[in-house]
């Protein structure tokens, strides 16, 4: 299957040996879109990567970015104003709502509902509109700098922002109708790649896959960064660990994303939405790491600096690699039918995974 | 259509006057055979700017509607557009029956059409096994299926036909066993028979609960039949690529095209002839201007097609073996108590009649 296969959703190739419909192995082929990013980090100056990042998980373009940020500022100690903050949270929150309703649509198509594509692109396209208005780009958004924000947010920001809430909110339900209570989706889904929390654990799933097998991994709320300590919200949590647990998980994090934004967006507090660097940043020598929750699980930048421009070596633990590992174990057994609903439930973004 | 026949009456007597009789059977025969040629076409192309509208009209989005008025050339330029296109194929595939497969799904899906009653006097063959030939015929367009995804020597095109073999051959039964809980109340499988007992209403009306039953066994395991979701795990995109046809090109990839939106014009229209009275329209107007029977025919039809896109762009598709439990656990015992409820009904009299 693969590399080119419409349900891989990019150049993911994957040895499937089979038995007439059932799943024997799984072998998945990595490679189609290695573009080093690691090793041109190692070139790169600190303003340059957070360039790159964004080019690994596109789907979550500034969760990245803010990643890179982050490792960067705290390695600086350099405090951020509360404006640059609540902004990046919003921001982040946004991305992961434009991101999972991009799923949604693809998980629909994987197990053959067209229709919800475009009921899933119709929402993401309020986001994109948000956020070329306000940074200039729909995909790889560049929005965050080490030390804040490349400008400051559009003046229509808040109010569009708010009206997307309002527009989405009435469109979850529709997504429930069109697809959740399918009974056919859910004969599809239930009970199939069924993953326990112990297996989660030990190949490090994170994010959507982790927390639909009873696994409490939210970066958010154990290592809350940006203005992700100042917000209440419940982590999405299932315990089936099946396709359908998976899928939930997602949907429940749409209304989760929607409440952080609301807590928010009312109060930007005033300020500069930059603090000055120096051109050149050169972090003093040491290893610094950072992770947050992208869309995908937990994205960990990883850095050791000798005190130069540079990054010694710059290391990227990307969510989408760990939940692949675990494909073969929860697709064997399976038919061909299971093996693309399990894998649009773990939402894999392949170039996130070939770095 | 009184206008219509009385040219077909003239050219009729013409030929048989100027050639001898079984040179003129003959050429009246390939005249037929073409004008039903045309109409598969036009049929056929419709049906997918239909489709097409349809899908975008679920989608969100206003589909093909540049070319022609409302788009309706569109389909048009696409069957030119894959005529003047190459035919390539692989090199690994069994040519002869690669090349071969195309026209079994494209003759039998005309054959069909053929039996068809559009209305009283538009009826090519009335045949008095009506029903057992449509039943008949649709499952030799299997093999079409079978022997293309074969012979292409792809192996999602093998897994395609493969999945198609045991969907079809597994359908054909609820399809049968529907269509014979109908024959039980008409008494007779000639489909101009079948339309003329319906005089006193329509079936779906005069069976009731079984005739309900029935008629939903029917559209299920007919959308199975035509291969299209929620059952098209033939060519499931995101799991098999394009399926049994993944192979093929041009024209070829046409046929089977064309032929799939004919299957379920005609799954649609025998739904409409068996359970909503073909071409008889209330208050007997089509009794007294016939050809408005094509007219009610038509909408009849392309409001049972409708149903059937209406599923396509809303369900997910099934699993193969769910698909196979839907039938052989399901289906197919319902179908067997519905036909003794039938038989009851029928020896009971309970039937309503208007």
């Amino acid at each position: 299957m693969g590399p080119q296969h419409p349900a891989t959703h990019g150049v993911l190739r994957l040895v499937l040996t089979i038995d007439g419909e059932i799943i024997k192995k799984v072998d998945p082929d990595l490679g189609y879109i290695h573009r080093s990013i690691e090793k041109m980090c190692e070139r790169d100056s600190y303003q340059q990567i957070v360039h790159l990042t964004d080019r690994m998980d596109y789907l979550s373009s500034n969760i990245n970015n803010e990643a890179v940020c982050l490792a960067v500022e705290n390695a600086l100690q350099l405090e951020v104003p509360d404006r640059v903050k609540v902004i990046r949270t919003i921001i982040g929150e946004l991305t992961r709502i434009s991101s999972h309703c991009l799923w949604w649509g693809v998980m629909g198509m994987d197990v053959g509902a067209l229709t919800t594509y475009f009921y899933g692109f119709r929402d993401r396209e309020l986001i994109n509109d948000i956020m070329e208005e306000t940074c200039g780009a729909r995909l790889t958004m560049n929005y965050n700098v080490p030390g804040g924000l490349m400008f400051d947010i559009h003046p229509n920001f808040v109010s569009r922002v708010k009206k997307f809430v309002a527009h989405f909110k009435t469109k979850i339900p529709e997504y429930d109708r069109l697809l959740t209570n399918n009974v056919i989706f859910q004969k599809r889904t239930k009970g199939v790649g069924v993953l326990s929390k112990e297996d989660a654990i030990s190949f490090g799933a994170s994010g959507p896959v982790g927390r639909a097998s009873g696994y409490s991994c939210d970066v958010r709320k154990y290592h809350p960064y940006s203005a992700l300590d100042r917000v209440t919200f419940n982590e999405a949590l299932q315990t089936e660990g099946d396709t359908f647990a998976r899928y939930k998980v997602r949907i429940q994090e749409f209304w989760e994303s929607l409440s952080i934004i609301e807590q928010l967006i009312d109060n930007i507090p005033e300020g500069e939405h930059r603090v000055p660097t120096n051109a050149v940043i050169k972090l003093p020598k040491g290893e610094y790491y950072q992770k947050v929750e992208t869309a995908r699980g937990e994205l960990g930048v990883y850095i050791i600096s000798t005190g130069t421009k540079n990054p010694y070596r710059l290391k990227f633990r990307s969510p989408g690699f760990s939940n692949l590992s675990l494909l073969n174990h929860i697709a064997v057994g399976g038919k061909i039918g299971d093996l693309v609903a399990t894998m649009a439930t773990l939402d894999l973004v392949i170039p996130d995974i070939d770095r | 259509m009184k206008y219509g026949l009385s040219i077909i009456t003239t050219i009729h007597d013409w030929l048989y006057s100027v050639m001898p009789e079984w040179l003129a059977g003959l050429v009246e025969m390939i005249l037929i055979a073409l004008v039903y040629l045309g109409i598969f076409s036009i049929a056929g192309l419709f049906l997918v700017l239909m489709e097409r509208r349809v899908a975008a009209w679920f989608q969100l989005r206003v589909g093909p509607n540049r070319v022609g008025f409302q788009g309706l050339l569109q389909t048009m330029a696409d069957a030119l557009k894959l005529l003047s296109k190459e035919l390539t194929g692989t090199e690994k595939a069994d040519k002869f029956l690669y090349n071969l497969a195309p026209y079994f799904v494209i003759v039998t899906s005309l054959m069909a059409l053929a039996v068809i009653p559009f209305t009283k006097e538009f009826h090519a063959f009335d045949i008095n096994i009506g029903i057992l030939f449509l039943i008949a015929i649709s499952s030799i367009g299997v093999i079409g299926i079978l022997l293309g995804g074969w012979s292409s020597n792809n192996k999602y095109a093998l897994i395609g036909a493969m999945r198609s073999g045991v969907q079809t051959i597994s359908y054909e039964l609820s399809v049968g066993l529907s269509l014979l809980t109908m024959i039980l109340l008409t008494g007779t499988l000639q489909l101009s028979e079948i339309i003329e007992v319906q005089k006193s209403g329509w079936l779906i009306v005069q069976g009731h609960i079984p005739a309900i039953i029935a008629f939903m066994i029917f559209m299920i395991s007919g959308t199975a039949e035509t291969n299209r979701a929620p059952f098209d795990m033939v060519e499931a995109e995101s799991e098999l690529g394009a399926g049994f046809h993944t192979e093929y090109s041009g024209m070829k990839f046409a046929y089977f095209f064309l032929a799939e939106f004919i299957n379920m014009f005609i799954i649609a229209a025998i739904a409409t002839t068996v359970f909503f009275g073909g071409w008889l329209s209330p208050f007997g107007i089509t009794e007294s201007i016939p050809w408005l029977g094509v007219l009610w025919f038509l909408i009849k039809t392309l409001l049972l097609v409708f149903l059937m896109m209406w599923f396509r762009w809303t369900f997910p598709r099934l699993r193969v073996d769910q698909l196979l439990t839907l039938e052989w656990k399901y289906l197919l015992p319902i179908n067997l108590v519905n036909i003794v409820l039938m038989a009851l009904l029928v020896w009971g009299n309970l039937i309503i009649k208007f």
